[in-house]
């Protein structure tokens, strides 16, 4: 079982329309069996912030081609990432690059 | 806690590490922090020296920009003008021989008012942007898109280019700067321009004009347009002779395939190019068109280069919405997958550039209204322009009494129409599949202009791209004065060189008579 993990999300570019209009987001994922990774954190996030218009945001497991992932302010090709493994205190940062958001 | 519909496939998950493990390619010490292209990974130091040498690169390798000229650079608030304009500062904060040597200003052009925002909300995006532009020290000017119904003709005819310098002035006009330049530092006192009042008249106006485009597609074409001529226009009156767009690749990538969509062949390399000449006297520049939207958003992330979000016509629309969207969502697809595919579009207009060099000197008569480019209408038969001209001419032989008229709006056509224009009609115009036809309504309501004396018969003064965009309005009755009274101006003139053309000693050689 995996602890709970507080996390810190940043929407930019656009996406954080998606949001609310909310550019941070302090969370905490709940305990579960398996240990956080970022593609269940994209379900999460879905499932529990996500205001409107899924398909602008996410698309099949990752997210929608054209907005960039950040983690602990490094791009997420460099750390795995879907399989990238969530730490606790991480800090997560999705910036639209698509015209108009 | 746990998640019915989920699996985990815990046999084939391979052991993370957690944090960053690769190396910057060109320190090969600091660990990684952005992959640029596929394979280079670069640390946050390596990659803010790389970015910022490439925006001097650029401007050295033109020599377009001469020491002490005035450049306006056009700022939306998006990331990649909001990049430029941090990159400027950067270069002119530089020590002497790598600075930046011209005098910057900004300019921002509001067409919130076309999206229905309310002035409290208008007033909140401008207060923001003003934040951000007051901290450069520039110069800035707050200019709302109704501005542009007030623009003279003039703008949209090709100006006299003030003397085509030689490449050895430019070294000429450095020594002389950097003399000048040792004596007394260059500081431009910060002139505010804050939004002029905006009359509701002219914002409604605006919204009848845009709301008369018929597809999103139209609409932005149409906006874009419009932005230029004001972005011109302004340039114009407050004596800068450079305007610098955010443009970066991706977009451009974007730009390109939507150009050959909308039948804007022939003008891709103006559309596109690092300068675009077709004003004359004011000369468009694209500094930021060799970053891709990833640099630019990794860099303005990591050195907190301030963006300000600003709705547009396509926030938050379907990909489906436009072609501009289709083309974008495709293009960024491809991206994810095939990392180099912007590169290899950009790469393609790069190579388009010496094609199409007649349009530098083409004269102002033979110049679209519209887009100011150089007219590719006068081709050979099998062009995609004869294609549609000629389904145009066959539509109109035979029109069926019953529903399904197709008024192509601007053309007086020798065909006698048995209903009225019908006004409500979006989607049965054809051509336009998959559009959104959500916010065709307004259409009808403001353009009720029933056959004036003197039509003006806009097509022969557009390119193919512009008619098609005109073909999808309901009315050209709305556009502005400055382009009716121009378009009008210029059919008497051609309408005076048909009545004395026998008197004239050789025909076509197009100077102005
Ligand atoms: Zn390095
Ligand atoms: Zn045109």
């Amino acid at each position: 079982m995996a602890a709970p993990i507080a996390i810190q999300l940043e929407f930019g570019g656009g996406a954080e329309l998606l949001f609310d209009g909310l550019k941070k987001h302090h969370v905490t994922l709940p305990t579960q069996t398996e240990p956080w990774d970022v593609k269940q954190l994209l379900v999460w996030i879905q499932r529990n912030l996500l205001k409107e218009r899924p398909e602008l945001f996410v698309q099949g497991d990752s997210v929608r081609p054209g907005i960039l992932v950040l983690i602990n302010d490094a791009d997420w090709e460099l750390m795995g990432e879907l399989d990238y493994q969530l730490q606790d205190h991480d800090n997560v940062v999705f910036i639209s690059t698509l015209h108009g958001g | 806690m746990c998640q019915v519909n989920e699996e985990y496939h815990d046999g084939l998950e391979q052991a993370q590490v957690p944090g960053v493990s690769k190396k910057c390619v060109k320190c090969k010490e600091a660990s990684a922090a952005v992959v640029i292209r596929a394979g280079d990974a670069y640390c946050r130091g390596c990659f803010k020296e790389y970015f910022i040498h490439k925006f001097r690169a650029m401007l050295g390798k033109n020599r377009i920009i001469f020491p002490g000229e005035k450049v306006l650079l056009a700022v939306s608030g998006g990331p990649s003008s909001c990049s430029m304009l941090s990159q400027v500062q950067e270069g002119l904060s530089q020590n002497a021989h790598k600075k930046l040597r011209f005098l910057p200003g900004i300019v921002f052009i509001d067409e919130s008012g076309v999206l229905g925002q309310s002035l409290e909300e208008r007033q909140k995006t401008v207060s923001e942007l003003q934040a951000v532009f007051r901290a450069t020290g520039f110069p800035f000017h707050m200019v709302p898109l109704e501005q542009v119904l007030e623009v003279p003709s003039s703008v949209v005819v090709t100006a006299p280019s003030p003397s085509d310098q030689p490449a050895s002035a430019y070294k000429a006009a450095v020594d002389r700067f950097i003399q000048r330049d040792s004596s007394c530092p260059t500081s431009q006192e910060q002139k505010e321009r804050s939004l002029p009042v905006v009359q509701e008249a002219h914002t409604r106006l605006l919204q009848q004009l845009v709301g008369s485009a018929k597809t999103l597609t139209a609409k932005q074409d149409l906006l874009n347009t419009l932005k230029q001529h004001l972005l011109v226009h302004t340039a114009r009156t407050e004596g800068y002779s450079k305007v610098m767009l955010g443009d970066n690749c991706t977009r451009l990538a974007v730009k390109l395939l939507t150009s050959i969509s909308v039948g804007r062949g022939a003008q891709l390399a103006q559309d596109t190019g690092f300068s675009d000449t077709r004003y004359g006297d004011i000369i468009l520049v694209r500094p930021m068109r060799e970053y891709s939207a990833k640099e630019i958003a990794f860099y303005n992330h990591m050195f907190s280069v301030a963006s300000v979000f600003v709705p547009s016509l396509d926030t938050k629309s379907t990909e489906k919405a436009s072609i501009q969207r289709l083309t974008e969502s495709f293009v960024t697809k491809l991206q994810t997958e095939f990392p180099s595919t912007v590169s290899t579009i950009y790469r393609t207009s790069e190579k388009l550039q010496t094609s199409c060099r007649s349009s530098s000197t083409a004269e102002p008569s033979d110049r679209c209204l519209l887009c100011v480019c150089a007219m590719d209408t006068a081709v050979e038969d099998a062009s995609a322009f004869q294609a549609t001209l000629t389904s145009v001419q066959l539509s109109q032989v035979k029109v069926p009494g019953s529903c399904s008229t197709k008024v192509p709006g601007l053309n007086q056509a020798p065909v006698e129409l048995q209903a009225p224009a019908p006004s409500g009609q979006c989607c049965s115009s054809g051509g336009g599949g998959g559009e959104d036809c959500g916010r065709a309504e307004r259409g009808g309501s403001c353009c009720s202009s029933t056959e004036k004396p003197e039509a003006i018969d806009l097509k022969s003064l557009l390119c193919y791209s512009c008619q098609l965009t005109i073909k999808d309005m309901s009315s050209v009755e709305c556009l502005p004065q400055y382009i009716l009274s121009e378009a009008k101006r210029r059919q008497r003139r051609s309408q005076m060189r048909e009545d004395i053309s026998e008197f004239l000693l050789c025909d076509g050689d197009g100077d102005d008579s």
